[in-house]
């Protein structure tokens, strides 16, 4: 199989684009202080979202919650969050009172196929590159440092779930990994499962109506693992380079990670702005414009009024 | 009040990417500094017929915030650009038909308005609609020592006491939007404003510059 993925990170911790061949999503993650839920008050909380955006495809509409959107969402919080790979409990600074909640923003730029392979593959990258800042309790006061502080600490994540999906043509007879958009509109059924490297299964999803045998399910889920496996290597790849960019000072980001050497992509240093004559000409223009018009104060007006409310 | 002029005044570096995403007709991605914003143009396409003007194009501008949802802030940006970018299309060509245009901020590290303008030409010019001129943003902001500085960065901006932005455009160099925070005179005013004509020509230059070198293999 092709495997076409680009992983680049953003300027902050917590920034990641994926390409998966044409396909293309950014994932930011972001966290803040709140109470817990009342359920649960010593986890924090995550929260996933996934938004479609108008630009990746022309079907896609801002606001609308299409079936799609709906679909995506869910897989991803099951992938995500009842396979419990990021360990919540780390995330509660004050039982019952505050902890920390993460969200996930995944936003698609370009679909072109599999976006959900594209988000997983996003979200647990930027997961795993994320910092979030440190805390520190004395008594009752909570001290939330800067990252000039004190550095940020990253999440502690156990496993990294990452979805592959297949698609199927002529009742189960053809077998496509990670279709593209028009093989996904030609397509029969739609089998997703999501693992892990140390092949333990987070997900599994089947939806198109088509009907597997099981020994094609087995050999869907060999093709994952080694699939996943290679994805897992790569994300490693690509966190190790971007910490060692990091710490030599590189700048790091979306702007250095711009291709040089295409046509389509130019970049401009630093350029001077002349301002011999700017004094001159500003002067100029103010003196050329008329007066502002006479203004009156308030009360005289009103006093006026009154003059002939009372007659 | 007079405002120095001795400081030196420059814009950071930027970078532009032309034609990066497959589905939209037409997609850019500008690069201020650390400021960066995706553009995607979609159009001439078909129109809802409750939003379909019968002489003009209608124009949609979508600008979405890197973490959470679209709020009245991005409303408000909205506006500058629509406004901006439908003075400077040639919307008559094509009547009865959408035009979409999509930001996503990628990061914002300080005059984030401008650098949508900039991506929003960009990703008009690489759809290939008509326009009547070009435009491009900049940002002026006067700090507490009363001097102006250019495309401030996202610290020197918190420093500011006035931020202005403002849309030139390509022919005669005039005005055609201005979007300011924070009091200054009218002097600083007219200053900012000549000092944004003069970036804009080496922004106009840089956007002859990559298509220049887009197209070079085509030509």
């Amino acid at each position: 199989f092709d495997l076409n993925i680009k992983i680049t990170f953003g300027t902050d911790y917590g920034c990641c684009f994926v390409d998966l061949g044409k396909t293309r999503v950014m994932a930011q993650v972001s966290s803040e202080l709140v109470a817990p839920k009342e359920s649960r008050p010593n986890e924090g909380i995550l929260f996933f979202n996934i938004e479609l955006s108008p630009m990746a495809s022309p079907a896609f509409e801002q606001g609308r919650q299409s079936e799609l959107s709906v679909k995506l969402n869910r897989q991803l919080e099951r992938c995500f969050r009842n396979s419990k790979c990021i360990d919540t409990e780390s995330l509660c600074v004050v039982s019952g009172e505050k902890v920390w909640q993460i969200r996930v923003d995944v936003h698609t730029l370009n679909h072109d196929g599999n976006l959900m392979d594209a988000a997983s593959i996003a979200a647990i990258t930027a997961l795993c590159h994320f910092r979030r800042p440190d805390v520190s309790i004395q008594g009752e006061e909570i001290t939330l440092y800067t990252p000039e502080e004190r550095d940020p600490i990253p999440l502690s994540i156990y496993h990294m779930p990452i979805s592959v999906s297949f698609s199927f043509f002529q009742q189960g007879t053809y077998l496509l990994v990670d279709p593209i958009e028009r093989e996904e509109r030609v397509m029969d059924g739609l089998l997703m499962i999501a693992m892990n490297k140390h092949r333990e299964i987070c997900s599994i999803q089947s939806s198109g109506g088509i009907m597997l045998l099981k020994e094609q399910v087995l050999r869907c889920s060999k093709i994952a693992s080694v699939k996943v496996s290679e994805i897992t290597e790569l994300i490693s790849k690509a966190l190790e380079n971007d910490k060692k960019a990091r710490k030599a000072g590189e700048r790091c980001g979306f702007a250095e990670s711009m291709p040089q050497d295409r046509i389509t992509a130019l970049k401009m240093d630093e350029t001077p702005v002349e301002m011999k004559d700017v004094t001159e000409k500003a002067e100029d223009i103010v003196k050329k414009s008329e007066e502002p018009p006479q203004t009156y104060p308030l009360n005289t007006r009103w006093q006026k009024h009154r003059k002939y409310l009372y007659i | 009040m007079e405002v120095c002029n001795s400081s030196v005044i420059s814009l950071r570096e930027f970078g532009c990417e032309q034609t990066l995403l497959s589905r939209p007709d037409g997609s850019a991605s500008f690069i201020q500094g650390d400021t960066s914003v995706l553009a995607g143009m979609y159009g001439p396409a078909e129109v809802k017929v409750s939003k379909e003007i019968y002489d003009r194009a209608t124009l949609e501008v979508l600008i979405q915030p890197k973490v959470g949802l679209p709020s009245v802030r991005e409303r408000s940006q909205e506006q500058c650009v629509r406004e901006t970018c439908e003075a400077s299309l040639l919307s008559y060509l094509h009547p009865r038909s959408s035009l979409t245009l999509i930001l996503q901020v990628v990061h914002d590290d300080g005059s984030l308005l401008s650098c949508l303008l900039n991506a929003a030409c960009m990703a008009l010019m690489d759809a290939g609609l008509p326009m009547s001129c070009l435009f491009c943003g900049v940002t002026c902001a006067i700090n507490p020592d009363d001097q102006i500085i250019t495309d401030p960065s996202a610290t020197q901006e918190k420093e500011c006491r006035a931020i202005l932005t403002f849309a030139i455009d390509s022919t005669d160099h005039k005005v055609m939007m201005s979007s300011t925070q924070g009091s200054f005179s009218v002097n600083e005013l007219q200053q900012c404003i000549a000092v944004s004509q003069k970036a804009s020509e080496k922004i106009f230059q840089f956007y002859r510059d990559s298509v220049q070198r887009r197209y070079s293999k085509a030509l």
